[in-house]
């Protein structure tokens, strides 16, 4: 892992795209890292197009503005790709991680001969296989961790399933599919 | 030892008012202050904290509740942004002359309109004179240990005024960051009990609390407001010397960043300052002799101070986060100018009015602030002072 690394992600309100860098944050945090985790609020609704920032560190943070020039980025909704400029100021040395089932060809036309690692995962599959439900963040927070070498899989896993406790309390039954999530898309999130 | 953790700014203060425990917190929710009160209401059901919690019906009443629970004798506190803090003022006023020391948490916001629920400091602006003490505040560090500090000062004999800690709304309030919070036991210690030597609720001394106060007396009144607002400085420097002595964090009336050998540098508060300190390293790295004075203690003023601090310098940014709209430059340009100016001591500077709104300020508009400053040092000329930092310019 960089000393410092940034993170931007493009969601839809309503899937968990804050929840998921606040998590990241956590899980950052707790393997010893200094940590940012923040969403840009404006008028949000259920389905209006969201950003969310991370910032992780081995020193501590001063700087207090968004992220211009990200590191990685993480797309939720691959409906966002045509609409929202999600490369924008993207290091070419960095990552673009995309929750999308399109051709190769569909993402590089898309993406605007985006020079950097382009990476895929199916999240609407990992969650509907272990969740039941569509839930993108759990697995979209997995493929992050992985591409960005942020920690191993198994203090990724640990870590988690302390905070699913924490975050579950109430529902402690969708704690296991959670698991399940993470551990499938670590095995899923694929090079393009 | 102090405990890791990760908070956001909003949690920090709501961690600080639970370790505290006031007797009465009466607050109205208004964003982005909204989830102080919102946590606070869950220790108080929890049984984590014995509060009195009010749950008012408009922020007139949160201060107007406040008032009355300080004036009875009892600990009070309130947090909110913008209007809220508008819809206060008139009680805001009323709760420094009765030398009532109330806590507040503001969380900074644009005052409407129209309207806008970002950062800015308009809100903090518009109450600079009101007689409150205010203490400006980085990140959720500085919002969790300024608040710790806030009771001791407010409540000290010789200052007696009420307190504001201010903090940017969401570029801290709601962003996650690493923090040390300090053990339950140890902040009960430090803060202390609450023992005022007069008030309502004492059947061995009737007083009243508020009377009409007409030309026979109310200039001495306020001279005495004056006088406590001064005294003020050197009690905070005490209690800072008391927390670091606690926590191991240093706090003066303003942070000293890199400027003992600078030659240009940019005065700010809160979030932008941290920014700052980013670009100051950069610059650094480049030999470029850049600094900082971030502002902690805005009300009393550090006028002698600041005016020492920034007289070797051979230009310096003033950095204002709320449009006066005064063709005179923004509260923080004027008090230091004014301050420089009686201590007879001249150094360049100019004011950038930013981050109106919540306009984010990158850290290239810091950059460019430093590369106007080098401009100012070669060519000896500052040309317009009132300027704008982040503005959209007019497109054709």
């Amino acid at each position: 892992m960089n000393d410092l690394i940034e993170i931007r992600w493009h969601g839809r309100g309503g899937q968990g795209a804050k929840t998921a860098s606040l998590l990241l944050a956590d899980a950052a945090f707790n393997t010893g890292n200094y940590i940012q985790g923040f969403p840009e609020y404006g008028p949000e609704r259920m389905g209006a197009p969201i950003t969310a920032y991370n910032r992780i560190s081995k020193k501590p943070i001063t700087i207090h503005t968004n992220i211009y020039e990200p590191d990685y980025v993480v797309v939720v909704d691959d409906t966002l790709l045509e609409s929202v400029d999600v490369t924008a100021g993207l290091k070419t040395t960095g990552a673009i991680v995309i929750n999308t089932t399109k051709s190769a060809d569909y993402l590089k036309t898309v993406l605007k001969g985006y020079s950097g690692n382009i990476y895929t995962i199916d999240a609407r599959k990992v969650s509907m296989e272990t969740l039941g439900k569509y839930f993108p963040n759990t697995p979209m927070l997995a493929a992050i961790v992985k591409v960005a070498n942020i920690m191993s899989d198994e203090e990724l896993l640990n870590d988690m399933k302390g905070s699913f406790k924490h975050k579950f309390a109430k529902k402690p039954e969708v704690i296991e599919g959670n698991m399940k999530a993470l551990e499938l898309a670590l095995k899923e999130v694929k090079k393009v | 030892m102090s405990i890791r953790e990760r908070l956001s700014g909003n949690e920090a203060v709501a961690t600080a008012m639970k370790q505290i425990n006031p007797d009465v917190v009466a607050a109205f929710p208004i964003t982005p202050s909204t989830e102080i009160p919102q946590y606070f209401s869950t220790f108080v059901a929890n049984g984590s904290v014995d509060t009195e919690f009010v749950a008012v019906e408009s922020e007139h009443s949160a201060m107007s509740a406040c008032i009355g629970a300080e004036a009875a004798g009892a600990r009070a506190m309130t947090a909110t942004s913008a209007n809220g803090l508008s819809l206060m003022w008139e009680m805001i006023y009323i709760a420094s002359s009765l030398r009532l020391p109330i806590v507040l948490s503001l969380v900074n916001r644009a005052v409407s309109g129209p309207l806008n629920i970002h950062c800015d400091h308009s809100d903090a602006m518009g109450v600079r004179d009101s007689g409150w003490i205010m203490l400006f505040s980085e990140n959720n560090q500085e919002a969790y240990d300024n608040l710790l500090m806030a009771n001791r000062i407010a409540e000290h004999k010789d200052v007696l005024l009420p307190i504001m800690v201010c903090q940017d709304g969401f570029i801290t309030s709601h962003s996650i960051e690493n923090i040390e919070l300090e053990e339950d036991e140890k902040v009960k210690e430090f803060v202390g009990t609450y023992k005022p030597n007069h008030y309502l609720l004492n059947k061995e001394e009737p007083i009243a609390i508020g009377p009409l106060d007409l030309q026979s007396y109310l200039f001495e009144h306020k001279a005495a407001q004056a006088q406590a607002m001064r005294n003020a400085k050197n009690v905070i420097l005490e209690v800072s010397k008391d927390f670091e002595k606690m926590a191991g964090r240093k706090y003066g009336l303003f942070e000293e960043y890199k400027l003992e050998d600078a030659e240009i540098a940019i005065v700010c508060m809160n979030s932008t300052a941290g920014t700052t300190k980013f670009v100051v390293d950069k610059l650094r790295e480049n030999g470029i002799k850049a600094g900082l004075l971030k502002i902690r203690v805005f009300r009393p003023f550090p006028t002698i101070e600041i005016a020492n601090a920034l007289s070797k310098l051979k230009a310096v940014a003033i950095l204002d986060r709320a449009d006066p709209l005064n063709n005179a430059g923004g509260a923080l340009f004027e008090d230091i100018t004014s301050a420089m100016y009686t201590q007879n001591i001249h150094v360049p500077m100019v004011n950038y009015i930013y981050g109106i709104g919540g306009r984010d300020t990158k850290s290239t508009d810091i950059e460019s602030v430093y590369s106007d400053l080098q401009k100012i040092v070669e060519t000896g000329n500052i040309d317009n002072p009132y300027r704008y930092l982040g503005l959209r310019k007019e497109e054709n």
